[in-house]
């Protein structure tokens, strides 16, 4: 069966694949690029889990065709840590044990490293609401947040 | 990019199957000609927020997708005449970041920043919720009460349309085959207006509105509201234009027996339905309540100016 060929930048690399035209960027990368970071909730845009960025903008990779992804530049979970250096993030979610079955985590680094970037002091109400678009049914959020505004003072250092 | 329609065989269901195909043009004249000469059923995609997801539970099957992301005029916020032109293409996230726009129409951009989680605002766009035709949009009432005007490009140019025209019963709009929006248009506003949108949902965020209700209103210098036009969502079949409430308040001071036939207007002009996130009566009530603190947040920023 042959598709469309997809020539796209993840996480700094250039990558080309071929896919359905109705397939999704998450189905693309789970799939046919064996990035399995980003996670299928929903599959509807409603819980966060195959959070992505498209050109610095957080969305939904489940909610984003394969196709759309010709020229542009995808960041992943994959492309978070340093080698084997964790970003600030992912360390403090591990301190704050901020998971505990996992599944929501990558979309929640992915999602809360897009709001740092923006603003690398946001209250909690500001962490609340930027991550309101991100389902934990494990944790109740506030370990979450708690390791996001201790990533957040620390990459101020 | 893009591939010809193309055929798989599915061994077991013994069918032939047809896949979608999807096509981004760079011009407009490209996606009016491949909507146009399309057979069967076509969707144009802008954030696809709404788009994949009703593709995805089969409640639409395209036969042809046209992403219009690559036609460069719908990805721009453009000032024109004093107002802002704002392409189909542009996602929510980025009127909230555009200065200048935040400050003209404060209202519009609240309600489209109400639209979903910080990764729908990063695709979604107000031409898209426009178009979907839900009767609880939430940047609808906001574009009515702002006199927005949508640019649809077609076979036949380029018309210019009221957003309140544009959705003709929930899911359905007027847009004729091949034809699309290009555009929203805010217009120039006079010294002394300001606009609102509340919305009243079961929850802080990420929800959809049980009521919506856009005030945008315009004060003389002695403070006596000039102008003021009410979009009310989620309580009619589409979104509603409420002039009877517009008058109440219209040559008033806005003052509260004023706000109070204001209110009441707003509520007469429900017809709502019953369901799982309130009820008729439930609907009617907050309409009016919301309406009121809607026009009052108008107020403040109208004086503000």
């Amino acid at each position: 069966m042959d598709g469309c060929h997809v020539k796209t930048t993840i996480n700094g690399d250039a990558v080309e694949f071929v896919c359905e035209p109705d397939e999704t960027l998450l189905d693309v990368l789970r799939n046919r690029l064996a990035l399995t970071g980003s996670k299928e909730g929903c599959g509807t845009g409603d819980c966060g889990a195959c959070s992505v960025t498209v050109d610095g903008r957080l969305v939904c990779s489940c909610l984003v065709l394969g196709v759309e992804a010709e020229g542009r530049k995808i960041s992943t979970i994959e492309g978070m840590a340093t080698g084997d250096r964790l970003h600030p993030l992912q360390r403090k979610f591990l301190e704050h044990a901020a998971l505990q079955c996992g599944i929501c985590t990558p979309g929640f680094l992915v999602a809360a490293k897009s709001l740092l970037e923006r603003n690398p002091n946001p209250s909690e109400t500001e962490i609340r609401f930027w991550l309101a678009g991100n389902l934990c049914r494990c944790t109740g959020y506030d370990k979450i947040v708690r390791a996001v505004v201790d990533a957040a003072a620390e990459m101020r250092r | 990019m893009g591939v010809l329609r193309h055929r798989a065989w599915d061994g077991w269901q013994e069918t032939w199957v047809e896949f979608m195909r999807y096509e981004a043009p760079e011009t407009v004249s490209a996606a009016v000609g491949l909507l146009k000469k399309a057979k069967g059923t076509t969707r144009v995609l802008a954030g696809g927020t709404d788009l994949l997801v009703q593709m995805k539970s089969g409640f639409v099957e395209p036969d042809l997708v046209v992403d219009i992301k690559r036609i460069a005029e719908m990805r721009k916020i453009v000032p024109e005449k004093g107002g802002f032109r704002i392409g189909a293409a542009v996602p929510c996230a980025e009127l909230a970041e555009h200065k200048a726009l935040v400050k003209a129409w404060p209202g519009v951009v609240e309600a489209s920043h109400l639209i979903g989680s910080t990764q729908i605002q990063g695709r979604a766009t107000i031409a898209g919720n426009l178009c979907n035709a839900s009767p609880a949009a939430d940047s609808v009432p906001a574009m009515i009460a702002a006199s927005a005007v949508a640019t649809v490009v077609g076979p036949k140019g380029r018309r210019k349309v009221p957003v309140e025209k544009i959705a003709t019963a929930p899911g359905r709009t007027s847009l004729g085959k091949g034809e699309f929006v290009a555009s929203v248009f805010l217009p120039k506003r006079p010294p002394r207006s300001g606009d609102a949108y509340l919305r009243f949902i079961p929850r802080t965020e990420m929800d959809i509105a049980v009521v919506g209700v856009g005030v945008n209103l315009t004060l003389g210098s002695d403070g006596t509201c000039k102008a003021a036009r009410v979009g009310l969502g989620a309580v009619a079949a589409t979104a509603l234009v409420v002039d009877e409430a517009a008058k109440a308040i219209i040559g008033t001071k806005v003052d509260a027996a004023a706000l109070d036939k204001f209110a009441a207007a707003v509520s007469a002009a429900c017809r709502p339905i019953d369901d799982k996130r309130g009820t008729k009566a439930f609907r009617i009530k907050v309409a009016g309540v919301l309406a009121r603190r809607a026009a009052l947040k108008a107020l403040e920023r109208a004086r503000s100016k």
